[in-house]
């Protein structure tokens, strides 16, 4: 396999023990927790340089680089992290983890309960926003880092980005937030819940603990990422990659029947199936609902600028044209609330047909301006 | 703007900028092209604000610039600021690319405490022999553009200008006009290029 010489590597993640009890918003606490973690680069003496990823819903801690021996092993942000990419790794320590309530080797649904010696499946405490930010933390003092120099994320994780700058304000100097939002609308919400209920209503979901069952709930997940995925296109993307096209030879004729005919449909079972094979049904339920809880402005009387007022960050602050999902407009939202406090802010909003998925992309004018804002970072 | 537009000429009218914004001025430069005069108010005057911009490349230059800038059409884009948020207000070279000029202008000075605008002087000799005696709209240095493919579409003279603000109840604090990066006290609205005013409600 040939690895780009921009790009980190071979990397591997590490397993850190948090041997102490995590309250959590709802009211909850873990007895002690795990978490995955992947590094690349240096931490320079100062601790100083620290960078943190933040995963969207379906993502984890392998942000960048290759697993030897794994075909495809490809980190989900590879684009952005290396020696001469936007995000230097020649000038940054990159953090990446996977949050709790993730299937990638943090604790969560599939861990053991230590009350019931089985895994938690859905008696997995649902966990918010704020929580994530909290156990980031923890991380960071793990690591000895008293202030990252930056943390950013696209989507849910652009809302990590945001929600540490209103719960730590010293501990963090910039914040990149792309192709996020301030919270979510009806509609957001409304899809987020039709992905529940495919999988809550799949006969294999056993009220959540499929896995004694041996089973997992495959239907409801696969649906709930196509409908996911949709939502993460755009007409005009979708149009361009597959407008009509039939999956068929050239010059055949409609099949008048229901199975995969047109390139989309191919596309959307295939993602689904993908999907459905690796990724965790109860870690889907969680993400969902922590983006549904996401509303900072909601302890400040829904007042979004009221929840900047201690913030300190420079901020960045990105959205897409074909993104409407969390489109520009919702951007827009955040940063009015960011110079109501006067806070330094810059904001752009890029020309893309990839819709929300926009904020993984290789787009120039993003990478430029990513690019930028890490540049003029002093570390 | 285009960061074209940010030409030699029209670094002289950033000299009568920078002298007027106060120390420690909150500012906000509507089409700041490359964000040049921002940075630079913020390094002389201690200046803090935004730049208001359009263009993509702009965008990525004044990033670079290390100013904050916000991606936004100038008009009916400025809901992100709030009622006399600002000390200063500035369009340079701006106004004259706009469409619904007298709107923007009370979008402004609702904004701003007070605004500074840099115009070309189209009332300048050079451009009255060109229309009245050559019988073509002008293209100079400062103007270089065709009549079918400029951003300019609203262009006045210094009185003009003057006339305007009188009309509107706009008082006009200062005035200083430019010609080859000098003031011009001699008949300005003839023998100026660019014209600098600051004005309020």
């Amino acid at each position: 396999m040939d690895i780009p010489s921009d790009s980190v590597g071979f990397v591997t993640p590490t397993k850190v023990l948090f041997d102490r009890a995590l309250p959590l918003s709802s009211g909850a606490v873990l007895h002690d927790f795990e978490l995955m973690v992947e590094t690349y680069g240096q931490l320079n003496a100062a601790k100083s340089n620290a960078v943190l990823v933040c995963h969207a819903l379906s993502g984890h801690h392998h942000v960048a680089g290759y697993y030897r021996d794994q075909l495809k092993s490809e980190g989900w942000w590879e684009n952005l992290v290396g020696p001469g990419r936007p995000l230097d790794t020649r000038k940054f320590f990159v953090i990446g983890l996977n949050n709790i309530g993730g299937c990638h080797g943090s604790t969560g649904p599939r861990s053991i309960n230590p009350e019931t010696k089985k895994p938690f499946g859905s008696d997995f405490p649902v966990v918010t926003v704020p929580d994530w930010v909290n156990v980031q933390a923890l991380l960071a003092d793990r690591l000895g880092i008293d202030s990252f120099a930056a943390i950013i994320g696209g989507s849910l994780g652009g809302m990590q980005a945001l929600q540490w700058s209103i719960d730590y304000p010293e501990r963090v100097r910039n914040v990149i937030a792309v192709a996020a939002a301030p919270k979510l609308s009806a509609e957001n919400i409304g899809f987020n819940e039709v992905a529940r209920q495919a999988i809550m209503t799949d006969p294999e979901f056993h009220g959540g603990h499929f896995y004694e069952h041996n089973t997992v709930p495959k239907t409801g997940l696969r649906l709930s990422r196509m409908l996911g995925h949709l939502t993460y296109l755009s007409d005009d993307g979708m149009g361009e990659k597959f407008g009509r096209e039939l999956t068929g030879d050239p010059g055949d004729d409609y099949q008048f029947g229901f199975d995969v005919e047109f390139e989309v449909e191919s596309y959307l079972r295939h993602q689904g199936d993908k999907f459905a094979g690796y990724f965790d049904a109860n870690t889907y339920l969680l993400m969902t609902k922590a983006l549904d809880y996401f509303d900072p402005a909601r302890p400040f009387g829904g007042d979004l600028s009221a929840a900047f007022r201690k913030s300190k960050a420079n901020y960045f602050v990105a959205a897409f044209s074909s993104d409407w999902r969390f489109s520009p407009k919702r951007s827009k939202e955040i940063v009015r609330a960011l110079i109501a406090n006067r806070l330094n802010v810059s904001f752009a909003e890029i020309e893309s047909s990839d819709g929300h998925d926009s904020f993984l992309m290789p787009i120039e004018q993003y990478h430029q301006l990513l690019r930028g804002v890490f540049s003029r970072i002093v570390v | 703007m285009s960061t074209e537009l940010m030409n030699a000429a029209q670094r002289a009218d950033y000299d009568v900028v920078c002298d007027w914004v106060p120390q420690g001025a909150r500012v906000l430069d509507l089409g700041c092209g490359d964000g040049a005069l921002l940075a630079r108010l913020t390094k002389v005057r201690g200046a803090r604000g935004y730049g208001v911009e359009i263009d993509d490349a702009a965008i990525v230059a004044a990033m670079q610039n290390g100013v904050n800038v916000i991606q936004s059409n100038i008009e009916g884009g400025l809901a992100f600021f709030g009622n006399k948020s600002f000390d200063i207000v500035i369009l340079s070279q701006t106004l004259q690319a706009t469409r619904h000029t007298e709107a923007l202008i009370n979008d402004v000075l609702q904004i701003g405490k007070s605004a500074i605008v840099t115009l070309p002087n189209f009332g300048h000799w050079q451009v009255r022999w060109q229309l009245g005696v050559g019988g073509r709209m002008p293209v100079s240095k400062r103007m270089p553009y065709q009549w079918y493919d400029t951003p300019n579409v609203h262009f006045s003279t210094v009185d003009d200008f003057h006339a305007f603000c009188a009309e509107k109840g706009i008082v006009v604090e200062r005035t200083a006009v430019l010609a080859g990066g000098k003031a011009v006290k001699f008949l300005p609205n003839v023998r100026g290029e660019t014209a600098v005013f600051q004005i309020r409600r």
